[in-house]
């Protein structure tokens, strides 16, 4: 009885994780090409400095972040392929969402600052569901993005 | 306090160099907020508590370096990095560092 209740719950849990965290991620490609459209024209690099550093009169760090967790279809998905080995393209996906969204909030702060350039820009992950005891609970991360802004004379 | 990711503030130069500034802090999940993120991983997405949290952890951070900074006498500090590191079950430690400088 205990084991058919729990492998019920097992599907429950699944179907959930397949439609709604399927449908979260289109919703949140979508935002992100949106976001990413409208934010085009700031110009975001990991040098230094960019050529024309020296007509820009003031500089101010931007950081963007963002945690994010995967679903329990990914869960289930990613413990099967990792037998096998290979690609885990749900983790994959989940990881580029994160990276992408931080350098969007990122961008965005740097708009909000009047920035046209965001340059030394630096990218961060930190796993934040493992523990000392060994647990393996689901898994989530933070990711950061920060870099320098760089205004022109006010 | 100029904050800033590159070796120099922009236009402006840097006369003195006081060494490396840190600040850190060490923040725990709130257990609510927790049981509601553990239901939020079964359809998975952003845990906006969380970026909250850690949002709220790094701007602390950054406070206690600049606070640092300016018992050193500086008035900017440069190449800041932050990590972001999982010490126990719910509790991550945010750092951020640089070097402090004098600028003119």
């Amino acid at each position: 009885m205990d084991g058919i209740i729990e492998i019920s719950l097992f599907l429950v849990l699944l179907t959930i994780g397949v439609f709604a965290g399927r449908a979260s991620e289109r919703k949140h490609y979508r935002e992100l090409a949106e976001a990413e459209k409208a934010l085009r024209d700031i110009i975001v690099s990991n040098r230094g400095s960019p050529g024309e550093a020296g007509t820009f009169s003031r500089g101010t760090l931007v950081v963007g972040s963002v945690v994010i967790a995967e679903d329990f279809f990914k869960r289930v998905a990613g413990g099967l392929k990792s037998l096998v080995g290979g690609n885990l393209r749900g983790y994959e996906t989940l990881l580029e969402r994160g990276r992408r969204e931080a350098i969007v909030r990122m961008k965005q702060e740097a708009r909000r600052l009047g920035a046209t350039h965001v340059v030394n820009v630096r990218l961060e992950t930190a796993s934040l569901s493992e523990d000392w005891s060994g647990r393996q609970p689901m898994f989530s991360a933070e990711f950061i993005a920060y870099g320098t802004a760089l205004l022109r004379n006010r | 306090m100029e904050l800033t990711t590159l070796e120099t503030v922009p236009g402006k130069t840097i006369t003195r160099h006081l060494g490396l500034v840190q600040g850190s802090t060490v923040r725990s999940k709130h257990a609510g907020k927790d049981i509601l993120a553990g239901l939020k991983n079964i359809v998975g997405g952003e845990l906006k508590s969380y970026t909250a949290l850690l949002n709220e952890s790094r701007s602390e951070a950054v406070d206690r370096m600049v606070e640092q900074a300016r018992e050193a006498g500086a008035n900017a500090i440069v190449n800041i990095r932050f990590s972001t590191s999982n010490i126990a079950a719910g509790a991550a430690e945010v750092m951020a560092y640089g070097t402090a400088v004098v600028v003119s």
